[in-house]
Parts: C-alpha cells; sequence; structure tokens
C-alpha cells in the first residue's frame, strides 16, 4: 500500500514491513467488510414489520453460542497468523544487529532543534580528528549495512526515515544502536517524531544515499572541512 | 438534608456500606503506593549508586517509629473491640491514645530525622535515592497526618456512643497506613 | 424480601423543605442532579476541545491562515492547543459524561434505590472536578502559557522548565490532572459501593442491566490503574519544582519510567472510557429491537477478560520507545489477544440485532453507528499492536486515526445516543426526531471524511504534531496536502450540524411534547420513576422480580415486561 501511495522502498526491511501491513490490511478489511455486510443486512431485514415481533433468543444455548465461538477462534488464528510475520520483522530490524564497521556507523546526536551527524572521516574510524559532521545532513552509501547510535543532549526525541520504514525514539542518558540497508540513491527526509518542544516541526533533516563514487567524493571533499573544524572545535 | 438516603441502609453486598467504601479507599491507596514502591525497587536494582545513599538513613530512628506506629495499630483494635462492646468513652480514650502515637511519628520524623539529615546535605534534591526517600515517607507522613485528624473528628462523638461503627473504620484505615510503613521500613532503612 | 419503606420524608427527622435556587443547583446532593452538573461541565468542556480542533486543524489545512476566531497560530499555541484538545476530550469530555453523568444519574434508578450511598462525597468529587477544570483553563493564560508538551507529558520536555518554556503551565497542568483523578476516585466510591449494596430486593448480579455493570467495571478499572500515574503525577510536579531526579537522566533519573507509569494507566483507561459507552448502546438496541440482550453472561465475562487484559498490554505505546526490543513481544502478542473479547462483544451485539423488531430512532441510529464505526477504530488497532508495522505506524496520523475510530464512538456517539435516549427522562420532555436524525447524518458522514484521509495520511508517512509540513519534501506534495484540507473541509461542516443539536436541545427543553414515563416501552427500572423523577426517585421504591431483558417473551400480550412487574 505504501509504494502506492507514492512512497519509495529505500531499505532491505521496507519491503518486509510493507509485506505485514499489506498482510494485515487484506485480513482486516476482509473481517471489517464481512462484518458490516452481517450487520447493515440484519438491521434491513429486521426492521419493524407491523404484526411480526421479536423473537426470543437468550444466546445461552449451544447452537446460539457457536455464531460467536467460531468466529472467535477464526480471529484467533488470523491473530497468530499476523503475530508470525510481525515478530518475523520485529526481531530482524529492531533485535538483530548485524555487524558493521566504524566507517558504516553514523553518530546521530539529535538536540532542540536541529540533527548533528558524526560520520566517519578518511581514516574510516569514527571519534578521530578528521570526522565529517554535519548539521541536518546525514550521507550514507547504498548497499552498505550501516549501524546509527541515537543520542540526546536534552529531550526525547525520535528519528525516522519514512523511506526506510525506520523509527527510532532517542532518549537523552542513553545510546541507542540500530541498523539499516539503503538499496536505493536519492535523498530522502528525516522527521524528528517525538514532540520536543516549540521546534518540533522545525528541524527536518534531509538523507542522501550515494553510490560508492558519489559517497567517496563527497568524504574528500569535506574531509579537509573536518580536520580544519575540528581544531578550531 | 443531613439524614442519609435508604441506599445507605441496604447491604445486597452483604458488607454495610462505610466498611465497603473504606476498602474502596484502601484499594485505590495500595495502587498509589504500589506505584511509587514499584518505582523505587526497579532504580534501586539497577542503579548501585542508589543503594550507596540508602547507607546513610538512620535505622534507630527508623524502628522506633515502626514501634510507634505498631504501638498506635494495638490502641485502634483495642479501640476497635471497646466500641464493638458499646463503650464509646473506653473507645474514645483508646482513639485518642493511637491519634497521639501518630503524632509522635511525625513528630520524630519532622522535628529529629529530617532536619538531621538535611542539615547533614541530604535533601530531596540530593539525587534519586534521596528523592524517593523524602517523596514516599513524606507521602506517607500525609497519611498519618490524614489519619490523626480524622480520629479526632470521630472520637468526640465516639465519647457520645454517637456513630460507634466509625471507630472501626478508621482503625481499618490506620492499619493500612501501618502496612505502608511495614514496606517502607525495610525498603528505605534496612536494605543497605 | 422486606417490603419497600415508607414515603422518603418520612425516614427523615426534620420537615423536608423546598431547596432555594442555589441549593437546588449548585449545591444539591441529589445525584441527578450532580449528573447534570458533570453532563452540562463535559459538555461545555467539549465546546473547548472542539473549538481547539477547529483551530488547529485550519493551520494544518491552510498553513500560516489568519484562523477566525483565534488568529495566526504560532508554532508554541499550535503544541499547546494539540495538547489541551487530548486532554480535555479524554479527562473532561469523555469521562465526566460516561462515567459521573450518566453514572450518576442511571445507577440509583436502574437499581431502584433513592440516592447514591454517600450523596455529600458525590457533591464534594463533582466540586472537586470543577476545580481541575477550572485550573485547567487557568493553565492557558498563565505567563508562559499552557502546557505545550502533549498530553502525554513526557519528560525531560515536561519536567524541566528550560525544555518546555511553560514552567507554570506544565504545573497547573499536572494538577488539574491530578485533582481530576482524585475527584473520580471519590466517584467511584458511590458508584461501586451503591451497585453492589443497594440494590432494590430481588435484583440478583444477574439482574443487573449492562450498563451499570460497565459502569462499575469501569471505575474498578480506573481505580487499580490510576495509582502508578498518581504517583508518576506527584514525581512529575516534584521534578518540576523541587529539582528532584526522578526522570531527569542528569541526575540518574529515567524519562522511559515516566512513560511505564502513564501507559500502566493509560491503556486501562480507554476501557474506562469504553465500557460505559458500549453499556449505553446495549440497553439501547435491546429496547429499540425488542430483544433479549444475547448471551448477557458471555457479555459480562468478557468484559470481567477485556478489563484483566487490558493491564497487561500497555508497552504497546513504547515499542520503539527504547524499551528492551524483547520486551516488545509480549506485548505485541497480549495486544492482539485483547482484540478478541473486544471483537467477541461487537458479535454479540450484532447478534441482538438478528429477529428483532428494529425501530430506527434518533438513539437507535447513534447505538447501531457505535458498532459500525468502533468496528473500523478495532481493526485498525491491529496494525499498531503488531510491533512489527508498529515501527513505521508509531507517531503518524495512522496512530491518530486509529483512537478517533475508538474514541469519537466512545465519547461522542455514546454521548449522543445516551442523550437521546434518556432525555425523556432526565427532563420530561421528548426530543424532535427528525431534528435528531438531521444532526445524526450531519455527524457521522463528515466524521468519516475526516479520519479516512488521515489513515492514508499517516500511511504516507505524515507524522504527529507537525504545525506545517513546507519543510518536509516527501508530505508537502499536493495530493497530500489536499488530503488535510478535505478532512479540514469535512470538520466544519461536522461542527455546523452540531448547532443542530443545540437547536434540538434547548427547544425541546424549553417547548417540547411533555414524556410520559415510558416513552420506549423499555424494562428497566429507571422508566416506571416519573418523567422527571423527583427527589428520591420513587415515592415507594421498587421490588424487582427478573432481569432486564425480557423483551418478546412467548405468552405474552405484551412485548416487554418490566423488572419491578411480578
Amino acid at each position: 500500500m505504501m509504494e502506492w501511495l507514492g512512497l519509495v522502498s529505500a531499505s532491505t526491511y521496507a519491503k518486509d514491513i510493507d509485506f505485514v501491513f499489506d498482510l494485515i490490511l487484506w485480513i482486516t478489511m476482509s473481517w471489517l467488510l464481512l462484518a458490516e455486510a452481517v450487520f447493515f443486512y440484519l438491521i434491513l431485514r429486521f426492521r419493524k414489520k407491523a404484526g411480526v415481533p421479536g423473537q426470543y433468543i437468550t444466546g445461552e444455548l449451544k447452537s446460539e453460542k457457536r455464531w460467536i465461538t467460531i468466529p472467535h477462534f477464526a480471529v484467533l488464528l488470523f491473530d497468530i497468523a499476523i503475530l508470525f510475520f510481525a515478530v518475523k520483522v520485529w526481531y530482524n530490524v529492531k533485535q538483530n544487529l548485524p555487524d558493521a564497521p566504524d566507517r558504516q556507523t553514523v553518530r546521530v546526536v539529535a538536540q532542540q532543534w536541529a540533527w548533528t551527524f558524526v560520520h566517519a572521516g578518511p581514516d574510516g574510524k569514527l571519534d578521530t580528528p578528521d570526522d565529517i559532521i554535519k548539521v541536518n545532513e546525514m550521507h550514507v552509501e547504498v548497499d552498505k549495512l550501516y549501524h546509527f547510535q541515537l543520542e540526546s543532549k536534552d529531550v526525547i526525541h525520535s528519528f525516522s526515515v519514512p523511506v526506510f520504514r525506520l523509527k527510532q525514539d532517542i532518549i537523552p542518558g542513553r545510546v541507542i544502536t540500530g541498523w539499516f540497508t539503503p538499496i536505493k540513491t536519492g535523498s530522502f527526509d528525516i522527521q524528528c517524531t517525538e514532540i520536543c518542544g516549540i521546534g518540533h516541526a522545525l528541524m527536518p533533516g534531509r538523507i542522501t544515499i550515494e553510490t560508492p563514487e558519489q559517497h567517496a567524493a563527497w568524504v574528500a571533499e569535506n574531509s579537509t572541512l573536518a580536520v580544519a573544524s575540528a581544531t578550531v572545535r | 438534608m443531613s439524614a442519609s438516603p435508604i441506599a445507605t441502609t441496604r447491604t445486597a453486598a452483604g458488607m454495610p456500606t462505610g466498611r465497603l467504601a473504606v476498602w474502596w479507599v484502601i484499594a485505590s491507596e495500595i495502587v498509589i503506593f504500589g506505584g511509587l514502591l514499584g518505582s523505587y525497587i526497579m532504580f534501586r536494582l539497577s542503579h548501585d549508586a542508589f543503594a550507596a545513599q540508602a547507607a546513610h538513613t538512620n535505622t534507630w530512628i527508623g524502628a522506633v517509629n515502626t514501634l510507634v506506629l505498631l504501638t498506635s495499630s494495638l490502641f485502634a483494635v483495642l479501640g476497635h473491640k471497646a466500641a464493638d462492646a458499646g463503650d464509646g468513652p473506653k473507645a474514645a480514650r483508646l482513639l485518642y491514645l493511637t491519634a497521639g502515637g501518630g503524632l509522635l511519628f511525625a513528630s520524630i520524623k519532622f522535628l529529629y530525622e529530617w532536619p538531621h539529615e538535611i542539615h547533614e546535605g541530604f535533601t530531596i534534591s540530593s539525587g534519586t535515592f534521596w528523592s524517593f526517600y523524602y517523596t514516599a515517607a513524606g507521602i506517607h507522613a500525609a497519611h498519618v497526618i490524614a489519619g490523626v485528624v480524622i480520629m479526632l473528628i470521630i472520637a468526640p462523638r465516639a465519647k457520645r456512643n454517637l456513630d460507634l461503627h466509625r471507630v472501626e473504620l478508621i482503625g481499618l484505615y490506620w492499619h493500612f497506613v501501618d502496612v505502608v510503613w511495614i514496606f517502607l521500613f525495610p525498603l528505605l532503612y534496612i536494605a543497605k | 424480601m422486606a417490603t419497600a419503606p415508607a414515603s422518603h420524608s418520612d425516614s427523615h427527622g426534620h420537615a423536608h423543605h423546598a431547596p432555594g435556587f442555589v441549593e437546588k443547583y449548585f449545591w444539591s446532593t441529589d445525584h441527578k442532579m450532580i449528573a447534570m452538573q458533570y453532563l452540562f461541565t463535559g459538555m461545555a468542556m467539549g465546546l473547548v476541545g472542539g473549538f481547539f480542533a477547529y483551530t488547529f486543524r485550519m493551520q494544518i489545512a491552510f498553513p500560516g491562515v489568519d484562523v477566525p476566531g483565534f488568529g495566526v497560530v504560532s508554532p508554541n499555541e499550535y503544541n499547546h492547543l494539540i495538547t489541551n484538545h487530548g486532554a480535555i476530550m479524554i479527562f473532561w469530555v469523555a469521562m465526566p459524561v460516561l462515567i459521573a453523568a450518566f453514572g450518576n444519574y442511571l445507577i440509583p434508578l436502574m437499581i431502584g434505590c433513592d440516592d447514591m450511598v454517600f450523596p455529600k462525597l458525590n457533591r464534594l468529587s463533582y466540586q472537586i472536578f470543577l476545580l481541575s477544570a477550572l485550573i485547567l483553563i487557568g493553565s492557558f493564560y498563565v505567563p508562559g502559557g499552557g502546557f505545550a508538551g502533549a498530553w502525554t507529558m513526557y519528560p525531560p520536555l515536561s519536567a524541566k522548565p528550560e525544555y518546555g518554556l511553560t514552567p507554570l503551565g506544565s504545573t497547573l497542568f499536572i494538577v488539574a490532572v491530578a485533582l481530576e483523578f482524585v475527584a473520580f476516585l471519590m466517584g467511584g466510591i458511590n458508584f461501586v459501593t451503591t451497585a453492589m449494596n443497594s440494590r432494590a430486593p430481588g435484583m440478583r448480579m444477574y439482574d443487573i442491566p449492562v450498563v451499570v455493570w460497565m459502569i462499575v467495571v469501569a471505575s474498578i478499572l480506573f481505580m487499580a490503574s490510576v495509582g502508578p500515574l498518581i504517583a508518576g503525577a506527584i514525581m512529575l510536579l516534584f521534578d518540576q519544582n523541587l529539582g528532584t531526579a526522578f526522570f531527569n537522566p542528569d541526575k540518574g533519573g529515567d524519562p522511559v519510567l515516566w512513560q511505564h507509569l502513564f501507559w500502566f494507566f493509560g491503556h486501562p483507561e480507554v476501557y474506562v472510557v469504553l465500557l460505559p459507552a458500549v453499556g449505553i448502546v446495549a440497553e439501547i438496541i435491546t429496547v429499540m429491537s425488542r430483544k433479549k440482550l444475547f448471551a448477557y453472561r458471555t457479555v459480562l465475562y468478557t468484559t470481567f477478560g477485556t478489563g484483566v487484559l487490558s493491564f497487561m498490554v500497555w508497552a504497546h505505546h513504547q515499542f520503539i520507545a527504547g524499551i528492551d526490543p524483547r520486551m516488545a513481544n509480549i506485548f505485541t502478542i497480549t495486544t492482539l489477544l485483547i482484540s478478541i473479547p473486544i471483537a467477541e462483544m461487537m458479535f454479540v451485539y450484532i447478534a441482538t440485532l438478528y429477529g428483532g423488531s428494529i425501530t430506527l430512532n434518533t438513539p437507535m441510529l447513534w447505538a447501531l453507528s457505535f458498532i459500525a464505526e468502533f468496528l473500523i477504530g478495532g481493526v485498525t488497532g491491529i496494525f499498531l499492536g503488531a510491533s512489527g508495522t508498529d515501527i513505521y505506524l508509531h507517531d503518524t496520523y495512522f496512530v491518530l486515526a486509529h483512537f478517533h475510530y475508538t474514541f469519537f464512538p466512545i465519547a461522542i456517539i455514546g454521548t449522543f445516543a445516551g442523550l437521546s435516549f434518556w432525555f425523556p427522562k432526565m427532563f420530561g420532555r421528548m426530543m424532535n426526531d427528525t431534528l435528531g436524525k438531521i444532526h445524526f447524518w450531519g455527524t457521522i458522514l463528515p466524521f468519516n471524511c475526516i479520519f479516512i484521509p488521515l489513515f492514508v495520511l499517516g500511511a504516507a508517512g505524515e507524522h504527529r504534531r507537525i504545525f506545517d509540513y513546507s519543510l518536509f519534501p516527501e508530505l508537502a506534495r499536493p495530493e497530500l496536502r489536499h488530503l488535510d484540507q478535505f478532512a479540514t473541509v469535512a470538520l466544519l461542516i461536522m461542527l455546523s450540524f452540531q448547532l443542530v443539536f443545540f437547536y434540538n436541545l434547548v427547544t425541546s427543553l424549553l417547548w417540547g411534547p411533555k414524556a410520559e414515563k415510558n416513552p420506549w416501552q423499555s424494562n428497566t427500572l429507571e422508566w416506571t420513576a416519573d418523567s422527571p423523577p423527583p427527589h428520591g426517585n420513587w415515592p415507594v421504591l421498587p421490588t424487582v422480580y427478573r432481569g432486564p431483558y425480557e423483551y418478546s417473551t412467548p405468552g405474552r400480550d405484551q412485548d416487554f415486561w418490566p423488572q419491578n412487574v411480578p
């Protein structure tokens, strides 16, 4: 459904999340239509007619209860099916943390009201003088597995990249790590999705997913600046 | 309209309305204190520094206050017995003794224990342990004082053999206040 | 069984005097008057909450517009409007109207006694409630402005003045909420004690009308869940004002602790408001279809089961909040499981319609629409309860559309259903049914036009609590902006149709045809009292002989059999 709405799928797990969404959509819409159809049918069929009294049905007889218990179990079965796929996706995105080297680790520091992204510089290591620090811009290379490390300087923020279908709240006092692998190049929205004060809507970010050549060029271009700004920092 | 409606006198659930109501109040208080103490326990288990601060509470004063509160509960029980037997004046005397115990508890805490701790630099903003300590013990003490006030309202009427059933009700509440302290004491004073 | 006691006035030790205007309308201990106080205060707060919705929807649809009746909406004002819209609708509209107004009005009447068990405590609970409402409104006008950190009040934003920029407003907000909790704890004492103890002779547990059961269970759920949040509110208040360290990470505190305390209450709370609404629907559909409630005992046990389960799902609000990801698996399972008893309740109501003789008047239209709309709310919850999809949908408009498809049926449809049904009893006059139907369609159709687009917008990535989407290229697309505008226009239409309701309300109160005792030919006890009932409700309190849903019983000339008729 998301692709139909025009949303790009730019991470390896975006399509998995979309799949679970579509699965739930089909199941719930079928149930909804069935229930509403029965509901409206009964209203129309049993409208008050002269001389036709209501029926005396207690709902306590087994034959009557069956009309409730059978749908009951059907709902349970569908719930279990949905759970299976949902937990699978959850495990992959949130519990799993495949390894990634430093050069594919970005520190994301959220504050009122901006994002600071710390990328490893040409030396491929984080927390060295040649780190590339950008405000509101994140640059990554396509088809590489990245870790992100989320920190907040003040209140709770949330790191959200809709094209990845990724979201993770950022709690001050902790470092929260996650992963993604981008699969499409381009420039996309980063949102803060936890109300963080007056500027909550005023801290959009951009993530730029680059080909290996583009990314190498970007690193090179920004590294001299990085060294210079590091000595000034 | 000073007379109660007929509704108050019915007992379809098999329990007088006053007692049912007090149990309801106690249940809601259990959830409030439960939330507070549950949070305290969670913090304590995950932060060693937290436990280190607990070493600075005065276990002896805590023990004395526990004794004071338990003794006052004894008076409350005896008061209930007297009320059941129809002896209003005796019930009132015992209620006054219970209230006295509550006041002694509060005095020891507010006039000696807390000033001492604050003087030593342990204030409510000194860290998470002390935040919990003053908040939990403070809310408990507020309930002690509320209980004392209610007793001072019930006792004069009891002395004239009026509304003797209320002696049992405030006794119930008082036992609850006691039980909360029985949880607070080990958590704040003994576990070091 | 004891015979019903003699006239109420005989049980007083003093002469029965007629109360003056002030005593009757502002100092009464009569449960019916207190119910009216809650009802009208709740409706007034509903106007405030509705006005806020109008204002912020205008801002979203037409960013920067000078909103008629308000002015230009600044970012902080926007956050303030959405914060208070949510808090008002839940705490100062849904709860007072559904629980306190209908509970106070119906419980003594439906169980056959003369008032609540503790009338003075009842009066005090309303006064504390009113105080909480006044403090909330007052918080809008203090220096720094009212609280603007969302109704969920997450710290550190809500705890540290330097972050939220509303120091006094934040404190007043939490004080108002805490007082509201105290008012409802006090109210609960009356609801539970009266329903359990003061039933008419002959009324066994299974003879109690469903709506009374629902309000009792709701009160118990409320009491059992609000405690930790009251503790949390005190902790937040101290963090705000005394420099304590409960939620402040700089001093060793944990912001996520607040979330647990909040949602441990927050989730049962939705059932606290759902149950009375569901109860109201049960009363109406049985009367209007002349049918026994299908499987009454199943309804009760399902309700108890839902109540218990509701305590085990809270962290589905926190899947991506920084909790241990393994915990999410437990909560996604419990959350999807709770869909089963709720679905069961809906199935039972639909089954009740089978074989009925259905009259489609205004109360019945509202009751039926509750089922139709709540089904949508229920199924869309699955997307959010499934942890895998919640990663994407959390904090988007999908969530908002889901909870409006549950809350709107609960608070708005439930209220209009109950009000149109019990209006004759409460005020002694009939409401105009044609105007009622116009109001109904003018509310329901626009309602769907508001919130279906929001599901689509949420799925497209539109996140919440944003006053202007122009900085987000993926969301600033014209197709999405048009959907937001469509929703806002639908809201304007829906709000206009509420004028029909107010016109109907006022003209019916003043000039409506006089109502008889039992215009709907219902079985329950309140319909045996005068319309409206006097102080004390009946000169002679009734005795009960059977359950409340003996409609169309074979072998009788009438298709109903009132509970008090042998």
